[in-house]
């Protein structure tokens, strides 16, 4: 458990976002959090609960119907937030990259994966062609991948979902960026992939000492790889905390729900239940009160 | 897998040109008009008709004819021109060269302001500056390419008169030719100053029959172009830190470019239709000013060429632009 030392990696501070096509309604609501240096934060929450609008703040592809509505996010001492689209370029693809969620849809299909590997490290690293193409070579033994060379030499559609997810692992981690966004890197795959990507991505951000943001609906998923955690509900944090900590002794009844609506291998006869209405109906109007709060805050 | 599509491609090219064949054959014969007509002075006599038809062989039953006309054909003779008294194959080989530069030209010219223009027009994307080349483009989608050509002779030749209004090349230029290819050739042997000239009178002709496809260009891989900038591989890269430009250029333009080259090749074809007119407009020594001469004076043999060379033109484009896209596309390829 390796919890934030000094500064953290990543801070959203007071982060709220409105949608405009919806009458303003909030899609964030002042969400905090931290992800420290060499950690693995989960952001959980169902769809809907803003997870991937966080993400996507980051990285500056906010869709347009989207606004931030204040808050911060700072990286390095700066604030993302109030980059210019130059500088933010300068910083995507050198500092932060993303593992996306479905990789059958994240590669060219008309580019080499080769092309597609060496094309950011030419660009963010300085390599020369040949330099990159030895890196990608590696890069790829790394994921373990058996024959490299063949793999280089393929396009997207000759590869399988879990080998695309692979490639695209190998090229967020060999940007040696210093966080990486993980948008539910293994909804998009099948169980027993599932379980080799997850240690694969804790193995290599160990071993670059990676900052991870790892996006999840699936508490069992996050339970295997991070460090903390940070459980959303539309749009507000409703518990924030050590993975083991929060997963043991959940202190929000929604996040009790959620494991309880999780499966369970090992006792199949539990698990699976639905969220109680009494939990919603609470949290919508813990909601509620959070947003008249908010609003006399911001008048007053 | 590649060869087994040219050569079934090749297979059915043979079937169409025969139909192309036979119909512009009894086409001719049953419309009204004949080349005896044509030539023959007001007052002749029936038997002075009758030996004249007899001598070009058009007294015989269709049938015959027929044969007669195909067997020349596998022996690779395609006839003589009963107004130009040269055989068939040799006047469309004078003029066929000036054609394939003129065309080639404008399928460039057409193919590089399109793509540009619709390339623009995606960098543009939601600015008043995409808005500008939408109205535009809707304006040049409406406007046939002999439009254009009046268009141009009207600002080019009659307001500002700065281009030369008819012919390929200057006269007193056309000296020491060793091929048709009068552009090409000046180009490769250096005479640029010739190769100005000949420009300087394929500029209009060639606007004019660019300008209508340029503009479907526009309109297509601009739409292709905005659907793929959406999708997650451009997205990606947009967060590995790329450009706008680099974008659109090295992961959309491949993934969108399908569609336009399969609607350029149809197009093209009109655009080779479109020189009959464009050519007699300019006075260009093309195979399309040919072909109208050729009608004018029933002059079948020479129509029956012309139009089995179109027929043959238009097939190999059509070769042409499927083997482009299936090299295109990766999957084609491995499928």
């Amino acid at each position: 458990m390796t919890a934030p030392k000094t500064m953290p990696r990543l801070a959203i501070e007071d982060l709220s976002a409105i949608s405009l096509r919806d009458g303003n309604r909030p899609i964030l609501r002042r969400v905090s959090l931290d992800v420290g240096l060499g950690e693995v934060h989960g952001l959980v929450g169902e769809s809907g609960a803003g997870k991937s609008t966080i993400a996507k703040a980051i990285l500056g592809i906010i869709p347009s119907q989207v606004r931030i509505a204040g808050g911060k996010i700072g990286f390095e001492g700066r604030d993302l937030l109030t980059l210019s689209g130059s500088a933010l370029r300068a910083v995507l693809g050198r500092d932060i990259a993303l593992v996306p969620q479905d990789p059958t849809t994240a590669l060219n299909p008309s580019r080499r994966i080769d092309a597609q590997m060496t094309d950011g490290l030419r660009l963010k690293r300085g390599l020369s062609a040949k330099e990159a193409r030895l890196r990608a070579h590696s890069l790829l033994e790394e994921v373990q991948i058996r024959d490299p060379d063949r793999v280089l030499a393929s396009y997207p559609h000759q590869l399988s979902g879990g080998m695309r997810q692979r490639v695209l692992i190998a090229a967020a981690f060999g940007l040696e960026p210093k966080l990486v966004i993980a948008d539910e890197p293994t909804t998009a795959l099948d169980v027993t992939v599932q379980k080799q990507i997850l240690r694969l991505i804790r193995a290599l951000q160990e071993r670059h000492g990676t900052s991870v943001l790892f996006v999840s609906h699936d508490l069992g998923v996050v339970a295997k790889i991070c460090d903390r955690v940070t459980v959303l509900y539309m749009g507000k944090v409703v518990e924030q905390g050590a993975t083991a900590a929060v997963l043991a002794a959940p202190r929000h009844a929604y996040t009790k729900a959620l494991l309880a609506a999780n499966p369970r291998y090992d006792r199949p006869d539990t698990g699976l239940e639905p969220t109680p209405p009494e939990v919603i109906t609470a949290l919508r109007a813990e909601i509620a009160a959070f947003d008249a709060g908010s609003g006399e805050a911001r008048d007053g | 897998m590649l060869l087994a599509v040219i050569a079934n491609r090749a297979a059915m090219a043979l079937v169409t040109l025969a139909g192309v064949a036979v119909v512009v054959f009894i086409l001719l014969r049953v419309v009204p008009g004949d080349p005896v007509a044509m030539m023959i002075s007001p007052g002749a006599s029936a038997a002075d008709i009758a030996a004249l038809k007899a001598h070009y062989g058009l007294d015989a039953p269709l049938l015959v004819q027929f044969g007669i006309w195909t067997k020349g054909i596998v022996e690779g003779d395609f006839g003589t021109s009963i107004t130009l008294h040269r055989h068939v194959t040799s006047v469309l080989a004078d003029r066929l060269p000036a054609t394939i530069e003129l065309a080639v030209m404008a399928l460039f010219v057409a193919v590089t302001l399109g793509g540009g223009i619709a390339i623009v027009g995606t960098l543009l994307r939601r600015t008043p500056g995409e808005a500008v080349i939408d109205g535009l483009n809707s304006v040049m989608l409406a406007v046939p390419d002999f439009i254009w050509a009046l268009a141009l002779v009207l600002l080019f030749a009659v307001a500002l008169p700065v281009l030369p209004l008819t012919g390929q090349i200057d006269p007193a230029l056309a000296e020491g030719f060793s091929t048709r290819f009068y552009l090409t050739e000046s180009v490769l042997t250096g005479r640029f100053a010739v190769a100005g000239n000949i420009l300087s009178h394929m500029i209009m002709p060639t606007l004019a029959l660019a300008l209508p496809l340029a503009a479907v260009i526009v309109r297509l891989l601009k739409q292709s172009l905005k659907e793929a900038m959406l999708q997650d591989y451009v997205l990606l890269a947009r967060i590995k830190g790329f450009g706008e430009l680099r974008l659109v250029l090295q992961e959309a333009l491949r993934n969108a470019i399908g569609p336009t080259l399969a609607l350029t090749g149809v197009q093209f074809t009109f655009l080779i239709g479109g020189t009959v007119i464009v050519e007699r407009i300019f006075a260009y020594p093309g195979i399309g000013n040919l072909a109208i001469d050729a009608i004018i004076n029933r002059d079948f043999p020479l129509i029956q060429g012309l139009v089995l060379l179109f027929g043959l033109i238009f097939i190999l484009i059509n070769i042409g632009i499927d083997l482009t896209v299936a090299a295109l596309k990766p999957r084609l390829r491995h499928a």
